[in-house]
Order: structure tokens, then sequence, then C-alpha cells
């Protein structure tokens, strides 16, 4: 018979109903993984791609060459930026199920993918995150209200209730305005890197993409303009094996890994247990060093899943096994430092009980005060005239003549509203009047 | 017949296409196992198989790309694009390649592809997930446009754009996905069961590309406008009881221009609406081909009611979003100038 050629569709190891099976993963033992030199070629150390930089063994402790030695108080900080992190995600994530914001993105079993990342970063490093990386705002002191606000796109709200939920920034803590469009921030990162390489500048930059994301252009461009301007960034692709419904098959994951990417384009790729802080901690500093001193970027995959659904409008029961989480090899980034900690005798079960009781009090506390500047259905409300700001720095005649526009109609509405609810008015929450 | 809301008619359409032609493919982000975010593919990939109905990766230039390679190896790609939002990864590969091929090798080479692309605010959406950008594609020359405004046009029109042997960009208004929507978010949902237009055939048919349609006759004003916006038009004339005529464009290239220029010479006013952003959008074309056309029979100027020139805002959708309150506003200064 001649031999035809035959589309492959790649097909995820296990659907609803079926026992999860991970069995495809490659895992290194920790402490396996030699730790080369931040000057090295990216030729001579391809095998960082193959392999699994992993600290944390499963006794708990912190072995091998990549082991940061940091100093317990330091690993109790990062607990608390994972548990805070966490416990901020499990809020508005019910926040939204009873319909006061109108959206969220959780990063659960993520955390420590952002939370090393920043730990392991100089404040003056550029960040420029996707939208599952809210860990690097927790680190770099991003008060909760602040994020809760923009959230709530209430009179608080960064954003001035332009975008939606999670599409954070925060200029001062040099974090950049997350996009809702896929990969787009991953070659600005590179671009913002070559800057600083311009100017002779000592920070570096940073961009996260998802492995699905990765199958997007932008991807390519910064491999590309990163590898030819050998730009001081770092590339973070975080694997959590799925994209909506598409397991990371979909984007190119089942003939090599993502980090051997990095190899193809004269960049180092390393590949790294993503719910490992230890060794996220430890890759990031290694690839900062080697940026900071003119070696060039570096391609890390951090290994980890999405616990979570893609965001509250997605339903993963539907497409992947509701116990897959559980059967995660990698486990879950907060145990895992947790354990660490108590191996290391400067952690209990009941510091950590209390540390979780003293965060839910903080999230607790900021959702009131955050909830005080207004909703989208209580006021107070923006005002909708500010829609008409920011779209250049000098308001154009067009848009000068609509935001008039505009204010007579809102005039309008609320002569005829007050007309009716006169009687209310002196002790009711005000309520937006729609229709525009 | 049967009942049918815009997401059953536009899986209908594409499951009779599949079912009778074994050219038609369906690729796109979720399309397959999944059955899409907004299940508009649900259990075609089941029916017809992994090679008919394709996941792809997370790349909006790749998947038109792929989409114009399999339509010049004799498939007919129906590609879906999650958001329009997420369209201009693509843009390059629709403008400069998709759009031209017949041209630019004298017919030697043609792309009969289908692009479907949910579009339009009104779902909390913010600026990511709100966007019509129906004029950007209509600008550009060797592509259709196509936006349907209820079921039954919109397995009508996309069995035509399926069936059509050039290329077919074809967005849905996903505010009406699920029912009519008048332009008022505090009022209960209605359901496309209790609409005329929810009847939808199970079997094939089509709706020409390229008709306009008078979805509701008058004599005082003409009101040109196609989507979400035809029902929001509807409900304004009904409040303000202006006798007005209502054209659902359908079809953005090619124009039917006969048909909106036969209803504004006859009313003599007109009032163009869509939900786009006002500057140099869709409207801008048709009050000029209307202003070409119907010049000696206008009795006042063309008004236009259209989406503010900002980003589609998360908080203020509905003060963005061109209602009812602003379209009343103009049927009344139109239709009171002397």
């Amino acid at each position: 018979m001649t031999p035809r050629s035959r589309l492959h569709v790649p097909s995820p190891p296990a659907r609803p109903g079926q026992e999860p099976d991970f069995s495809y993963l490659q895992l290194s033992p920790a402490g396996a993984v030699d730790r080369p030199d931040v000057s090295a070629s990216a030729r001579d150390i391809e095998n960082l791609s193959l392999e699994l930089v992993r600290v944390l063994d499963d006794e708990h402790r912190a072995v091998g060459p990549w082991d940061p030695h940091l100093e317990p108080p330091e690993l109790q900080v990062a607990l608390r930026h994972m548990l805070l992190t966490r416990l901020f995600d499990d809020r508005m994530q019910r926040i939204q199920r009873q319909g006061r914001i109108s959206f969220y993105i959780k990063s659960t079993g993520e955390e420590a993918v952002a939370v090393a990342a920043a730990m392991a970063m100089q404040p003056g490093d550029m960040l420029f995150p996707s939208y599952r990386q809210q860990g690097l705002q927790v680190v770099r002191g991003r008060n909760l209200v602040e994020l809760m606000c923009q959230c709530l796109s209430n009179t608080r709200d960064m954003c001035k209730g332009r975008q939606m939920p999670i599409m954070y920034h925060f200029g001062p803590g040099n974090i950049f305005s997350i996009s809702g469009n896929l990969g787009t921030q991953f070659p600005q990162a590179v671009g913002w890197a070559m800057a600083a390489a311009i100017k002779g500048e000592d920070h570096i930059a940073a961009g996260w993409i998802g492995e699905g994301s990765s199958a997007e252009a932008d991807f390519h461009y910064a491999m590309t303009f990163a590898a030819v301007y050998q730009a001081p960034v770092i590339l973070n692709l975080v694997n959590n094996q799925w994209a909506i419904s598409t397991f990371q098959g979909f984007a190119g994951g089942e003939h090599r890994t993502f980090a051997q990417r990095g190899p193809g384009y004269g960049i180092p790729g390393i590949r790294v247990d993503g719910n490992d802080f230890l060794a996220v901690y430890a890759v990031t500093q290694w690839a900062a060093q080697r940026a900071r001193q003119s070696a060039g970027p570096t391609l890390i995959e951090h290994v980890t899943y999405r616990a979570a659904a893609h965001s509250t409008s997605d339903d993963p029961s539907r497409y992947r096994p509701k116990e897959e989480w559980r059967a995660w090899p990698l486990g879950d980034p907060i145990t895992r430092l947790k354990q660490h900690l108590i191996a290391l005798g400067e952690w209990s079960e009941e510091r950590h009980a209390q540390l979780h009781q003293e965060l839910e009090a903080h999230v607790t506390a900021c959702w009131k005060e955050a909830e005080s500047y207004g909703t989208l259905t209580h006021g107070p409300f923006l005002d909708p005239l500010t829609m008409f700001d920011d779209v250049f720095r000098d308001m154009p005649p067009n848009l000068q003549h609509q935001r008039e526009e505009m204010r007579a109609l809102l005039e309008a509405q609320r002569s005829a509203a007050g007309a009716e609810a006169e009687p209310h008015e002196a002790h009711g929450t005000p309520t937006r009047a729609h229709e525009g | 017949m049967a009942r049918m809301n815009m997401v059953q008619a536009l899986n209908s359409a594409m499951d009779v296409m599949l079912g009778r032609d074994p050219r038609v493919v369906i690729l796109g982000e979720d399309v397959g196992y999944f059955g899409g975010v907004f299940r508009v593919t649900d259990g075609l990939q089941r029916k017809y198989g992994e090679h008919r109905v394709l996941d792809t990766p997370i790349a909006e230039g790749g998947i038109i790309a792929a989409a114009i390679g399999l339509g010049v190896n004799g498939l007919k790609p129906v590609a879906e694009i999650q958001f329009a939002d997420y369209i201009y990864p693509g843009f390059d590969q629709v403008v400069s390649e998709l759009a031209r091929i017949r041209y630019r090798s004298a017919s030697e080479f043609h792309v009969p592809v289908t692009i479907r692309t949910p579009c339009g605010g009104g779902i909390r959406g913010g600026q990511t997930h709100s966007q019509s950008p129906e004029a950007i594609f209509a600008h550009v020359c060797g592509i259709k446009v196509v936006m349907p405004s209820n079921p039954y046009d919109a397995k009508g029109l996309l069995i035509s754009a399926i069936e059509d042997e050039d290329p077919v960009v074809f967005f849905e208004p996903k505010r009406i996905y699920n029912g009519p929507f008048d332009g008022d978010p505090h009022k209960p949902a209605v359901p496309w069961s209790a609409h005329p237009r929810g009847e939808v055939p199970d079997g094939h048919y089509s709706v020409p590309i390229g008709r306009a349609e008078v979805v509701r006759e008058g004599a005082e004003v003409t009101v040109i406008t196609y989507g979400t916006m035809v029902h929001v038009a509807e409900a304004a004339v009904r409040t303000t009881g202006i006798d007005a005529e209502i054209v659902d464009v359908r079809t953005m290239s090619p124009l039917d221009s006969d048909t909106l220029c036969r209803s504004v010479c006859k009313t003599g006013r007109c009032v163009v609406v869509h939900e786009a952003t006002r500057f140099s959008g869709y409207g801008a074309e048709l009050v000029a081909t209307v202003q070409e056309q119907c010049f000696w029979n206008l009795e006042a100027p063309i008004k236009r009611v259209a989406g503010w020139d900002t980003p589609y805002p998360h908080a203020f959708e509905w003060e963005y979003f061109p209602g009812q309150a602003r379209i009343a506003a103009a049927l009344k200064e139109v239709t009171e100038t002397e």
C-alpha cells in the first residue's frame, strides 16, 4: 500500500470521566540538574531545556546546585505572599459568583511562578505580565484594596473603569498595563530591555506568556528580537498544561519541551518545576544575573498546572477530569514551601493556620474598604464623562463635542430620574442611571 | 420549522454544510472538543470527526493563513476567531492575502474562506471583548462583510457565506445570540422563541449576501442599521411613535444601496445607527451613499448615532452603547426639521 499523509490531531491524555494521566511529563529528581555559570554559552547548556530544575525533594529538603540558600525569614515572606495571592483569588472568585464583579481569573496553583520571580528580581526591573501573575503585584507591595477597586471599576479604580477585572497596571511598582489580548506583552518586554541596554542602565525586564499563547507570532517576535540584540530580558513561558479547553499539545508541546525553543533561537532555555518556589527563584536569579552582565536573554519554561478554570466564564469539567489537579505530580506550591519550612523547624501547622486566619481577615478588611469606594451597581460612581479622557493627552474636537453631547444627555436623564425618585433621594443608595 | 436562538441557527448552518459538502471544514480555538466558548460549534466534532472540526493553536494569524491554504487546496474552511477583538494578529493575512489572491492571480487562484467572529458589546467585556470592527474590513476590497440581526438570517447568510467562492468575514453580534435586545439591560431577557425570526428551517436554505431588508415599513424617516442595533432602533421607534422605516443592512460589503436609497427617497429623512465608533465608522459610507443617491429627496440632514470615539469602557458600557434615548433624540431631530 502506498503510504499517505494523515492529519495528526493532538489528543490530551485524559478527558472527563477518565483517570488523570501525567505520564507524558518528563521529570528529573530534585537536585539532579547541573547549575552552569551564568555566562555559559547557550550552545553548551541545551540540557537545561530538556531536564527539569527542581530543588525541593520528596522529603521537603532543599537539595542540589540550584538551592538558592534563602534564609528562613525570606521563605516565610514568600509563603505569606503566595498564601495571600491564593486567598485574594478565592475571595474575588466568590465575589464574582455573587455578581458583584463582572469577571475574574484565578492563579491557583501557579503562585510560585509569579511570587518567586518577583522576589528574585530587583524592584527597578520592569515586569510585563499576562493576566495570571497577580503574585507579582503582591510582592511589589500593591495594596489589595487597589486591586479590588480595579476589579470593581469603582471611584478608586486605577483604570478609571475602562478595563475588565484583573487588567491591572502599577507604574510605581514597575509592572506594565495588562492587555486582554494574548502574547502582546512578550515582545514589548524585549523592547523595554533593549532600551535599558541602549541607555546603559542596570535594570532588566521580564515578560510572561502562557504555553497556549506561545503559538501567537508575538512569541516568535520576542525570541527573535531578544536573540538578535541579546536583550537583558527574562522570557517566562508558563506551561500550565491548559489553554481554556486545549491542552499543551495544541501549542506544540507534544514533540519538544517549550524550553527547547530557546536553543533554536540561540537563547538558553531552562525547564523548571514551576510549583517549587526555590527552583523558580534560583533559575530567575540565574537568568537575571546573566541579563545584567550582558550575557543575554533566557527563556524559562515553568512547568505547572492551571488548577482553576481559565476564568469565571469557563467550565473545565466539560473538557478535563475533575481530579486532575489532585493527580498533578508537582503538587501545590504553597504546601510544598510550607512543608519545607516545617522540615527546617521554622514553621508549624499552627503558625500556618494562624497566618491563614490573619490573611483572611486582611482580605476581608480590604474588601470592605474597596466596596466603600463603590461597585458597578452601587455608588459612589465614577463620572461617566471621564470616559473621554486619556484617548489622547489633549482631547481632540470630536471627543470634546461628544463629551458635551453626553453631558446634556446625562443631565436630561438625571432631571427625569430626579423628578421620579425625589422622595427617596435623601437616604437612598444612589444607583446608576443606565442607558446611553 | 424549529425554534432556534442565533447560536443554534449558526450551529445548524455549519451542521447542514458539513453534511452536504465534504469540503467544508471548521477550525478555530476551542471549537472542537469543547464546542466553542459561545457553544456555536457544539457537537459538530462529535458528529463529523476531528478532521472536519479542528481545534487550533492560539494564533489568529495562523488560523486565517491555514484557512487560506486549506481553501487553495480545494476545501471550504470556516474559521472561527473567538472574539472580533482578537482578529488583528490575522489582519495581514486578511488584507494582503485573503482579499487579494483572486485579483493578483487573475482568478487562477481563489480562496473560499469564511471567517466567523463574535462582535459587539453589552456583555461587560471591556475593550477587548466588545469591539465592532466591521468598517475596518468593509474598507478592504475583495472580501465580503456580513452581519445578521436574527437567527433566520444568521443561518441563511452563513450558508451563503460558506457556499460563496469568495472570502466572507461574518460578524456575529453576540449580545443577541440568545435573544433580541432592545438596548435596556435592566429589562428581563427576551428569548428568540418569542420572535418571528427565531423560526428557522432545519435543513438547507440561504439568505443572499448583498441584500438589505426592510424590517419595518414606515413613511416619516428611514433608519439604516444592522446587527444588535436593529432591535434597539425598533424599540426607539416604538417609544417615539414616529412612523419610521427600518432597513437592516445585513451585508456591509457589497452594499445593497438600492434598497437603502429607495427607502430614503420615499421618506426623505434618514438616521444611520451602529454600535461601532462613529469616526470613519461604517455609517460614514452609508451617509455618503444616501447623500449621493437621494440628495434631491432629502428634507433634513442625515444623522448618525454611533458609539463614542473611545475604546469600549468596561464600567460605562451603557453610557457608551448608543441606546434608545440617543436614537429617539436623533429621530425627533430629523423628523422635526422643516
